[in-house]
């Protein structure tokens, strides 16, 4: 596509040399982008927010936090009581690591209702998967950070998992610690880690774009664009629709930071961290619970310690599970039924990991698990052989202004005309 | 290009060496960078703890702390001795008889770390849940340890740990 004319001579002299204003241009302005996006679609662009969000508010706590086990406790209390705006900034941060995982949950269940991870977005998939990873590490090693009774007991339960894989198991937990516990060495690198791996996750979020924009979104009709009547510039449609998801977004936000900033979080780390002392029910954040109760299902160690794993690794051969050359739900009348027992499903493991591991739980635990892995590896693979799907429409503008609604709001015009 | 056959072999030859170098080098840079993250020499300089056991009374446990975690020290009844001694080996995850976890079975000296993911047991002070088998229970993922601190029922694989120690005298363990 041909350069778009600058006005700006300024503009016109540097885009001459550093092509950024036409890459803009071309990427976030005449983008096109299908028509037919529901509101699901805006949930990638909360996620960059909730990005910027967390590196913001982060670089600032890092200016006041001390990553030493005699201060990171009162640290993080000195931020809370005495720093200009402190508890503003930590509870966005806080709670920010919740809300970007609600977007990114929601965000990914809208790619399996649609089918975003067929050919051919696989790898834009697979680049999501990563991010997920990635998230999930700092997540983790963010909430060791505070010192408390949580940080201190959940650190030590995951980096123990790693003694779970045969043979070189203790010499890998040993190595992550730098001593045999859970002490200062661990915590100043996690430090280190925990500022690194946000910027890993911005050069991945380029990646998952630069792989999004080769082939463009797909839509709820989960078919491909069929020309430029099927499409509409990026700017000002999906800017302005992303703006208002943004509005509605940061006011659910701010209502949780400011009237229920520890709803989401427990209150045993605000206790510091006891190495002689376990809390007497310990319990991830709510985004790990699903994959807690996985661990926790398995009577087996390594066991445990693989199926949790398996829990997203079997995401990553999503689109090689799945056959069926259909992608949205909305025309699998069967998947479209196993699509929500799966959402039933994570939900119900998200509640028992965070209930004790006894009685009915770990009953409850152990269908669940099963039945997390009996979806991806039994039901997708069979669905794509036996469903029969519903027709699909010829293109996307084709419901809207061909037959459909269209054409019979238009034929009773015609009626009441004559 | 116009290399001969001969010429051929000479340049696979450089370029292997090349590349054996560069592979050599970067293990060579590597192993700092990762080995750094290993325990440094002050924390394993404080690596060893004396204990006075004499003041436990019988039926009591002390937790003192060593290479930063809990280790259990349990002065065990006659009682508790005797049912650690006569279960039989069949029963046990991680079969071990007591006598060879208790160098004087009257005094329990185990490592106070459950071995499914690292929570410290509860059953060392009074009042606390011990389990079904009288020892100690995991409040993590549910593990059971029986008066010998080994394991019974529960996710955790292997009995909890005896460190390594030795008594100084009647009274004065050295542990690590």
């Amino acid at each position: 596509m041909a350069s778009p004319e600058f006005k700006n001579p300024v503009v016109k002299w540097i885009d001459h040399r550093l092509p950024v204003f036409s890459f803009m241009h071309h990427e976030l302005h005449e983008y096109p982008t299908p028509k037919n996006l529901s509101y699901l679609w805006n949930l990638g662009s909360l996620a960059g927010l909730a990005l910027v969000t967390m590196i913001v508010t982060g670089i600032i706590l890092a200016m006041h936090y001390t990553p030493h086990v005699d201060h990171a406790f009162a640290s993080v209390e000195r931020i809370m009581r005495d720093v200009n705006h402190g508890w503003l900034i930590r509870y966005i941060h806080m709670n920010g690591a919740s809300f970007f995982f609600i977007v990114v949950y929601i965000h990914i269940f809208r790619g399996l209702y649609y089918g975003s991870y067929k050919a051919p977005r696989e790898i834009l998939w697979m680049l999501g998967v990563v991010i997920l990873l990635l998230m999930m590490a700092t997540a983790f090693m963010g909430y060791v950070l505070p010192w408390g009774q949580m940080s201190f007991w959940g650190a030590t339960v995951i980096t123990n998992l790693f003694s779970a894989i045969p043979l070189v198991g203790d010499g890998i937990v040993t190595w992550l610690w730098g001593g045999f516990s859970v002490d200062n060495p661990t915590l100043s690198r996690f430090f280190a880690l925990h500022y690194l791996m946000p910027f890993l996750i911005v050069g991945v979020v380029i990646l998952h774009i630069i792989a999004l924009h080769r082939f463009g979104s797909n839509n709820p009709l989960g078919i491909d664009v069929s020309g430029k009547q099927d499409t509409i510039p990026f700017h000002p449609y999906y800017t302005s629709k992303d703006l208002f998801g943004a509005m509605v977004f940061l006011t659910i936000f701010a209502s949780a930071i400011f009237f229920y900033p520890n709803y989401l979080g427990h209150p045993d780390n605000y206790i510091p961290a006891n190495p002689l002392q376990t809390p007497a029910h310990i319990v991830p954040e709510w985004y790990f619970l699903p994959f807690y109760a996985i661990l926790r299902a398995i009577p087996d160690k390594l066991g445990g310690v693989l199926f949790m794993f398996g829990a997203i690794a079997v995401l990553f051969v999503l689109p090689w599970l799945d056959r069926s050359p259909v992608r949205s739900g909305r025309f699998r009348p069967l998947f479209k039924v196993f699509f929500w027992l799966l959402l039933a499903d994570c939900v119900l493991l998200g509640y028992l990991g965070g209930k004790p591991a006894e009685g009915i739980y770990v009953t409850l635990s152990r269908l669940a698990t099963a039945y997390y892995f009996i979806h991806f590896l039994v039901i997708l693979p069979l669905l794509s052989v036996v469903e029969k799907t519903r027709p699909l429409p010829q293109s996307i503008s084709m419901p809207i202004s061909g037959g459909g609604m269209g054409a019979a709001v238009a034929a009773k015009r015609g009626k009441a005309d004559a | 290009m116009s290399e001969t056959v001969e010429n051929q072999g000479r340049r696979d030859f450089i370029v292997v060496a090349t590349n054996t170098m560069l592979a050599v080098g970067a293990v060579a840079v590597a192993y700092p960078l990762i080995n750094q993250m290993n325990p440094a020499a002050d924390t394993l300089a404080l690596s060893t703890i004396e204990v006075d056991v004499s003041a436990i009374e019988e039926g009591q446990a002390i937790t003192v702390k060593w290479r930063g975690r809990p280790v259990f020290i349990r002065h065990r009844t006659a009682e508790e001795i005797k049912i650690a001694e006569a279960v039989s080996l069949d029963d046990l995850r991680d079969p071990q008889d007591d006598a060879s976890r208790a160098e004087n079975p009257k005094y329990l000296v185990i490592q106070g770390i459950c071995t499914h993911l690292g929570c410290v047991p509860l059953g060392q002070k009074i009042g606390e849940v011990k389990g079904d088998f009288n020892g100690w229970f995991c409040p993590c993922h549910g593990s059971h340890y029986d008066t010998s601190g080994r394991i019974r029922k529960g996710p955790a694989p292997t009995n909890l740990e005896v460190p390594p120690y030795a008594f100084l005298s009647d009274s004065v363990i050295k542990i690590g």
